[in-house]
């Protein structure tokens, strides 16, 4: 093994290159810190100089009006969270079945693959808005049950409607993409179809499209503020009373910086993993 | 001798292009056959259609006196005891060795996860990869990975094994470990139906070396038939064209 050699030490000539890349690096830093100051405090300087600034301050950051708004917009947060979280769930399922719908083969599946293609065809083109309202209204419309279901419960289910579509197609992108000798390989040792798609295929599938899911998952994670339209109090809607009833719009600025709150984790999350698969793939893995 | 495969009057066409006109063969049990032929002779084609990931044309396969192009029969199942390997490995990269080579023993044939990987572990034992049970195939090299394909194929104890061109993908420095392995398994005993295009090892390790041209059986015998006396012109230019002729050395040892 290589491995077991001692390391010589590095030679005069490596050594100088790396005290120049050293200073370089500090270099870069410097410059990079410096613009950013300067910039920021440029941004400062214009917008406190501005005529209206005093108003727009106390009318969009009023600390006073915050801490008064946050036990209600952070019990609205919560309900956000909830319907994320079911929305999530929801959208997992029902796009990965449209996705399988869309790649099974042979004339007999015809209707489900048409089904299946116009479904998302439809969805991704609905603006969400529009389904909220057609499914929250117009669903208690039809009468199924005795009393309104909650607004939160339609909410979901508009979600996870319009979301599955998109990411369906970012699934059925994923079990494209791998190999047909991986199926074939599956088939040969006697898996069936459905256990190729189960064991072999999808594992695969969602591994080379977790940081598009991810993407889509912080998407929604804020268009989960939508559904206050149908009148759930969500932190968008608690935001909203507040600000009606403090005639100030610091509750709104507060629930957007909570929202962006939720989003950073995720987006790091994805970034990170997005990070480490292009690594892997780097490295000279063969697949 | 059993028979194990048998092949009567086999065709296959892709759109106008006939790749088998008739093959007839007939593969005995613990027989090593070896397929040779340039590309486009229906080597692979013919494996495939063995192991059904293609419909004939017209014809018979039977394995073990089973009509297996009957589609009355279930595909999935004959494939179940039909061991494969691929030019290009086709290992699972998301799984590791071990699941790649338990694979079919725990979803197939049903067994017990302890029981699929004991045998397993036994088998990479063999080849010398016990350490990589754990590992993923990016991990291995070439060889090793062709070697494990090689297991994974045979875990389940196939009738009948089959290789298509299992050494053509990999380093020159590589090709030897893995015919090694082929022929180790040769000498226990296993059914193997091999496409090649490493002559020296059909002429080492066949029990007889079937000669496809432009989708029929040109020419068939022991290694010392083929590649020492060819009957027939074809054979002749081929092998003169892959510099397989010349003296056979497995001549007097046969």
């Amino acid at each position: 093994m290589s491995g077991a050699l001692p390391t010589p030490e590095p030679s005069g000539l490596e050594l100088e290159r790396r005290r120049f890349r050293r200073r370089q690096t500090g270099r870069s830093v410097l410059v990079a810190a410096a613009s950013t100051l300067v910039f920021a405090v440029v941004v400062w300087i214009t917008l406190v100089n501005t005529p209206g600034w005093a108003r727009v301050q106390s009318t969009f950051f009023d600390p006073a009006v915050a801490v008064e708004a946050w036990p209600r917009v952070f019990e609205g947060l919560l309900l956000n969270l909830a319907v994320l979280v079911f929305a999530a769930a929801g959208v997992l399922v029902v796009s990965i079945v449209l996705a399988i719908l869309r790649t099974l083969r042979g004339p007999v599946f015809f209707p489900l693959r048409a089904l299946a293609a116009a479904y998302t065809d439809l969805f991704r083109g609905l603006p969400l808005i529009i389904v909220l309202y057609v499914v929250g209204f117009g669903i208690p419309g039809l009468g199924f049950t005795d009393t309104r279901p909650p607004a939160a419960v339609l909410g979901t289910v508009a979600l996870i409607l319009t979301y599955s579509a998109y990411v369906s197609e970012v699934f059925r992108a994923g079990i494209e993409a791998v190999h047909p000798s991986q199926r074939l390989a599956a088939r040969s040792l006697g898996l069936s179809h459905g256990q190729t798609m189960r064991l072999v295929v999808l594992p695969q599938a969602v591994r080379k499209v977790t940081p598009a899911l991810m993407n889509d998952l912080v998407a929604m994670q804020k268009d989960v503020g939508l559904i206050s339209v149908l009148g759930a109090v969500d932190a968008v809607r608690a935001a909203q009373i507040e600000t009606a009833a403090a005639f100030n719009f610091t509750p709104y600025v507060l629930a957007g910086l909570l929202f962006v709150l939720i989003a950073l984790p995720l987006i790091r999350l994805t970034d990170w993993y997005t990070a480490r698969v292009r690594r892997r793939e780097q490295m000279g893995a063969l697949v | 001798m059993s028979e194990v495969l048998r092949l009567a009057a086999v065709r296959k066409s892709f759109g106008s292009r006939d790749v088998l006109r008739g093959i007839d063969l007939r593969v005995d049990e613990g027989e090593v056959v070896a397929l040779i032929g340039a590309s486009g002779s229906g080597k692979s084609t013919l494996l495939r259609v063995v192991n059904l990931l293609e419909r004939v044309d017209d014809g018979q396969v039977f394995l073990r006196g089973q009509d297996i192009s009957d589609p009355r029969v279930d595909a999935d199942a004959v494939r179940a005891r039909i061991g494969v390997v691929f030019q290009h490995f086709n290992l699972f990269p998301h799984l590791s060795v071990l699941d790649n080579v338990t694979l079919a023993a725990r979803h197939v044939h049903r067994r017990r996860r302890e029981t699929a990987e004991a045998s397993a572990l036994e088998l990479l034992a063999r080849i010398g990869l016990s350490d990589h049970a754990r590992s993923y195939p990016d991990r291995l090299s070439g060889g090793q990975q062709q070697r494990v394909a090689i297991v994974r194929a045979i875990a389940t104890d196939p009738d009948l094994l089959l290789l298509d061109e299992v050494t053509s993908a990999l380093d020159p420095e590589l090709v030897g470990e893995v015919l090694d392995l082929v022929r180790e398994l040769a000498a226990a005993g296993t059914t193997i139906v091999m496409a090649t295009h490493e002559m020296a090892f059909a002429r080492d390790v066949a029990d007889r070396v079937v000669f496809l041209d432009r989708g029929v059986v040109a020419e068939e015998g022991t290694p010392a038939e083929v590649f020492g006396t060819p009957r027939e012109q074809r054979t002749r230019e081929f092998l003169a064209r892959v510099g397989g002729l010349g003296p056979p050395p497995s001549a007097e040892r046969a």
